[in-house]
């Protein structure tokens, strides 16, 4: 039952600069090599581990999804929303709220709270847009009437052509 | 001693048998010594498998109009995201391939002899649980060659005779492979095979450290030379880990993983097709059975034998040696050159023809 003993690797010398015990005393040079070569096998398999590593760290991260920006979209016929009602449509890859608020007047904004990001709605009976997630209410200008909304939410540009309302970043 | 922090833990959970093991711990040294690393290195390729595995599925969908899309995305819009399903699918295959070495050095060296029948029995259930995680794998990047070998092989196995058609529905989720294929699939791939196959790895490791490791019957154990496993031959087997490492890597950099085109359901089979090449041979064998044999079909036929064979390749401990645990070394080493010849002979066939 000997420990198998092969020069490449008795118990001790693997162990690093550290494992010196089985060494006569009074060797510096020796001392220096193995301590040298301790560093030379340690930043080896670090810096191999690193590189390991390092791709996985980089595709944790989700890469950033560029979509094509969107200036415009279409906001349905004029006669599919009622005066004092709004709804809900996609600006990009953002929801955006187009309000009717009287037979001729349109108002858009951009429909995400500035509280936390909820999808705001339009109140018929208050004439307000309102955040059901924490009370948040902003008047047809976007500004906050009250509730936890730190900012106004940004207006859209919104133009009948035709038949068709058209919403449109303001420049 | 009592206030090191090193002992905190200690003194709050007993390690001394583990200690004991790994101070106890030893490896015989003899010729045929180097077959021991290759239970290491599907070890360490099943954990490469468990550790790519996980970071796809961050990005991966398992739905018919997304999977597709979602495994070319990881390669062309995720950083290194080439490297990592490359690495997956790399070390897929040599997983296997390594398996069957181990599985082959256990054979040649008699090492399934009692008292180790069961550590053979759980190997070669993990053997059969690494090839259905190879199969439902392949499906799930979608691509045709993937859907036509599914189609393919959930077929055979819905043609065995009595429990096939179950089977077939059960594999597929329905009549057709599809969208209820895909996410079970999925399922098959990342929950149920990886759990159970988790429990039979520890099992398997669990019965090797009770036992120790095996000695050939042609070396006396009492004049064996002993290595110890900590640290000397576990250093050595992180050696191999590492070589076996760096081939993973320049294989899957230099020759990265197709995507291939996405499923079409409607489309023809694509020519040359055929499943990966752990189940070329018996694609071969089946190719070679004509289409009937006597009053039975070709296919049923070759299906019952591959059955047939497998089952009595399970059971190899009990005929392969007797009560006492003497191997009957002559059966055993002619059955298995027999097995390594047909594998390697019609692998080759099947890819070549």
């Amino acid at each position: 039952m000997r420990p198998h003993d092969c020069p490449c690797s008795r118990a001790g010398e693997f162990g690093g600069a550290g494992g010196g015990s089985g060494m006569p005393p009074g060797m510096p040079p020796d001392q220096n090599r193995r301590s040298l070569l301790s560093w030379l096998l340690g930043g080896g398999v670090a810096a191999s581990l690193a590189s390991f590593f390092y791709p996985v760290v980089r595709f944790l991260n989700p890469p950033y999804l560029s979509e094509a920006p969107v200036d415009e979209v279409s906001g349905g016929k004029v006669d599919d929303l009622k005066p004092n009602s709004g709804k809900i449509i996609k600006f990009g890859n953002k929801p955006a709220l187009l309000v009717r608020v009287s037979e001729t007047e349109w108002k858009a904004f951009t429909a995400v709270c500035t509280h936390l990001n909820c999808t705001v709605q339009y109140q018929d009976s208050t004439r307000l847009i309102w955040c059901a997630c924490h009370n948040g209410m902003y008047d047809m200008s976007g500004r906050v009437v009250s509730g936890p909304p730190p900012k106004p939410l940004d207006e859209f540009a919104v133009r009948v052509r035709g038949d068709e309302v058209v919403i449109s970043r303001r420049t | 001693m009592r206030a090191k922090p090193g002992n905190w833990l200690g003194e709050r959970l007993d390690l001394s048998a583990v200690r004991e093991l790994i101070s106890h711990k030893t490896v015989p040294v003899h010729s045929a010594t180097r077959w021991y690393y290759f239970g290491g290195i599907t070890l360490f390729l099943f954990a490469i498998q468990v550790i790519t595995g996980i970071l796809l599925m961050l990005y991966y969908r398992p739905t018919v109009n997304e999977a597709f899309e979602s495994v070319r995305f990881i390669m062309t819009r995720v950083e290194y995201g080439w490297l990592i399903r490359s690495i997956h699918s790399w070390s897929a295959n040599l997983l296997i391939f390594v398996a069957f070495v181990h599985m082959f050095s256990v054979v040649f060296t008699h090492a399934y002899r009692k008292p180790r029948e069961l550590t053979w029995l759980t190997g070669i259930a993990l053997l059969g649980l690494m090839l259905f995680f190879g199969f439902s794998g392949y499906l799930l990047p979608w691509n045709q060659i993937s859907y036509f070998a599914t189609k393919v092989g959930t077929d055979v196995a819905a043609s065995t005779p009595l429990i096939g058609p179950a089977v077939g529905r059960f594999l597929r989720g329905g009549e057709d492979v599809g969208g209820a294929t895909l996410t079970r699939f999925f399922d098959f791939h990342v929950i149920i095979l990886p759990l159970t196959a988790m429990a039979l790895v520890g099992i398997h490791i669990l019965l090797v450290q009770q036992h120790g490791m095996s000695t050939p019957p042609w070396i006396a154990p009492s004049g064996v030379r002993q290595m110890r496993f900590f640290p000397n031959f576990f250093l050595r087997e992180l050696m191999v880990w590492y070589c076996a490492l760096a081939a993973l890597g320049a294989l899957a950099a230099i020759f990265p993983w197709e995507l291939g085109e996405k499923a079409d359901p409607f489309a023809s089979a694509p020519r040359g097709i055929r499943p990966e090449w752990y189940f070329l041979a018996q694609f071969y064998t089946l190719k070679l059975i004509p289409s009937h044999v006597w009053i039975f079909e070709g296919e049923i036929l070759g299906i019952l034998g591959f059955g047939l064979l497998a089952a009595s390749w399970a059971v190899l401990p009990f005929w392969g040696a007797d009560s006492a645990g003497n191997a009957r070394t002559r059966l055993v080493t002619g059955a298995g050159v027999v097995m390594v010849s047909y594998l390697a002979a019609f692998t080759v066939l099947g890819y070549l023809k």
